[in-house]
């Protein structure tokens, strides 16, 4: 393997992760639950896009073949999309919504910390401002899993709902993968046997206060995000958010 | 602009030589420029009129984040997507200082959404027009928001000094908007091609009329408006601001190069303003009634947002109460 297509790879399964997550918490404007809710989901949105940008930006420059960051967000088929296979589930109820977040803040929170031991210097850049801005993230994620975990009954059972619904997407966020090991060896990225270590408590941890049951470990199935393998609900966001671009290629907007 | 037809509850205004003392300090303190107060004495009428503007300028920005939100999720490049989520945040935190504002003289918040929803209360009539193409989004931002600063500018002025307050910080975001939707626009007509200048244009004729009806009933027709201005909760009359918008914003519709969609609008020289062609009332006056385009889908999507969410806000309760009452233990 080529270790410069390796980085890329994972500069693109961060931007698309961040782009992806962010689309699915602009599907929720105007219908939050709350009106403060309305103004922290498009918070976190609006990090995670910000995030997006600069990760597919680098992204742009590595490929060098006079794609920017527009044209590989905008105009990239699925089976060339890298993002994690949880955030581009749909966004159910809230339940589903915040215990999504919370897998992926988990996840990412302690990638960005690993990432901002980077010895590449453009890497840590992007990281240690995301890394703030995600602490926040996981914070209020968390905050959300235990409230519902430890609410009313019927909150409680919605979660258990979102748990059944979203685990077995959570194997991609702690499997350890060959080129990103070999990245992490070469100073580059984080090591991913931390970032699953770390992931795995902070699950038990928020779990135990949201009285949710951590279940058995998944087990990896057919599906792999890292080789453009996605779920069939990636086609559909990605023909809503590429829509205008694809209809007007030569358009300046 | 988000207010537009605001009932007083008052027939007539009452000449000082009528007034109680208490009702006769109140109007002087008013007179002399000195801002009202939450803990102030206020007359009833005074205190209903401004919950009825402030909630109806709270619920508008609320209903407003739809028409936006509408377009979210296809922005076509990260800086518009970007640009779009700060607006539609700004915009939910317009809404919350407003009902804050208005919480102030004593209003409950629950009860004012609830009778948005029920359809008692209003919000601005400009959205319940759709968002038909991606120009809309610098259309509303230039026009719409707009609109909304000529008005909120004079209000900055308003006699209830929340209210105000409210309006200085809002202020300043939506020049910010304002300038971003016009660059949306100028964008599109100086380097888009021909598709993008054509949906520019639509955009504008769309949104034109709609956008001037922002400013409420003509003068003659606005019976509220007297004693509003008594009061000093409104600074300037309906069609004054309404000419001023237009007077600033037919320069920046020709810098653009596009057309009003009134043939009659006529610079005249000798009033130093734009003349203009009729509003259709009888449009205006069916939407604040609820028959717009969009109105259904409005309220629609915010009762069920609401219905939706009722669980969460149950479980955030529930829980508050038990960490508070481990808390305790």
């Amino acid at each position: 393997m080529n270790p410069a297509n390796d980085l890329l790879n994972h500069l693109l399964r961060l931007g698309d992760s961040a782009l992806v997550q962010g689309q699915r918490l602009c599907e929720w404007c105007g219908r939050a639950p709350a009106l403060e809710e309305e103004l922290a989901l498009m918070n976190v949105g609006l990090d995670l896009v910000g995030q997006a940008r600069n990760w597919l930006d680098y992204a742009a420059e590595l490929l060098a073949d006079g794609r920017d960051a527009d044209h590989l967000a905008f105009r990239r088929d699925e089976r060339a999309y890298r993002n994690l296979l949880l955030v581009e589930q749909p966004n159910g109820d809230f339940a589903v919504t915040m215990l999504k977040q919370f897998f992926y803040d988990a996840w990412h929170l302690e990638t960005l910390r690993g990432l901002c031991l980077s010895s590449d210097p453009r890497i840590v850049g992007v990281a240690a401002k995301a890394f703030k801005e995600v602490t926040y993230h996981l914070r209020r994620s968390s905050e959300w899993v235990e409230r519902l975990g430890d609410g009313t009954e019927e909150s409680h059972r919605r979660m258990l709902q979102a748990l059944a619904r979203l685990w077995r997407f959570t194997e991609e966020l702690i499997a350890t993968d060959p080129a990103e090991l070999a990245l992490h060896q070469a100073g580059l990225l984080a090591d991913p046997a931390q970032v699953a270590t770390a992931w795995r408590d902070r699950v038990a941890a928020v779990f135990a206060r949201a009285t949710l049951p951590v279940p058995e470990a998944p087990s990896h199935f057919y599906l792999d995000a890292r080789k453009g393998l996605h779920t069939e609900h990636l086609g559909l966001l990605l023909a809503q958010m590429q829509s205008l671009p694809r209809a007007y290629p030569d358009a300046v907007w | 602009m988000y207010a537009q037809l605001v009932e007083t509850g008052v027939k007539r205004v009452t000449p000082l030589a009528e007034m109680s003392e208490q009702e006769r300090s109140f109007q002087e303190r008013i007179d002399g420029e000195i801002k009202i107060e939450a803990k102030n004495w206020m007359p009833e009428a005074y205190r209903q009129t401004l919950i009825r503007q402030i909630s109806q300028h709270a619920h508008s920005e609320i209903v407003g984040m739809l028409p936006e939100g509408n377009w979210v999720t296809r922005a076509p490049t990260f800086k518009r997507k970007l640009q779009l989520m700060a607006k539609i945040q700004d915009e939910a935190g317009h809404g919350l200082y407003l009902y804050s504002a208005m919480e102030t003289l004593g209003a409950d918040r629950d009860e004012e959404v609830a009778r948005l929803h029920s359809g008692k209360a209003k919000y601005s009539s400009i959205f319940n027009y759709p968002t038909l193409n991606w120009a809309d989004m610098g259309a509303v931002g230039w026009l719409v928001d707009g609109a909304a600063i000529v008005n909120q500018v004079v209000l900055q002025r308003t006699s209830y000094g929340p209210y105000s307050r409210a309006m200085v910080r809002i202020c300043k975001e939506e020049s910010f908007h304002q300038r971003q939707g016009y660059e949306i626009l100028l964008t599109m007509m100086r380097e888009g091609n021909q598709a993008q200048r054509d949906m520019v244009q639509d955009a504008i004729n769309r949104l034109w009329w709609p956008a001037l009806m922002m400013f409420g009933p003509s003068d003659e027709h606005s019976p509220n408006s007297a004693q509003s201005m008594a009061w000093k909760i409104k600074r300037q009359s309906n069609d004054e601001l309404r000419q001023r918008f237009i007077d600033q914003t037919i320069p920046q519709l020709e810098l653009l190069g596009c057309t009003c969609p009134d043939p009659e609008l006529k610079w005249n020289a000798e009033r130093g303003h734009y003349d203009f062609g009729e509003i259709q009332w009888e449009e205006f006056y069916e939407v604040l009634k609820g028959n717009g385009p969009c109105n259904q889908e409005r309220l629609d999507t915010r009762r069920q947002a609401m219905e939706d969410g009722a669980w969460v806000r149950a479980a955030a309760v529930a829980h508050a109460a038990r960490k508070a009452a481990r808390d305790a233990a």
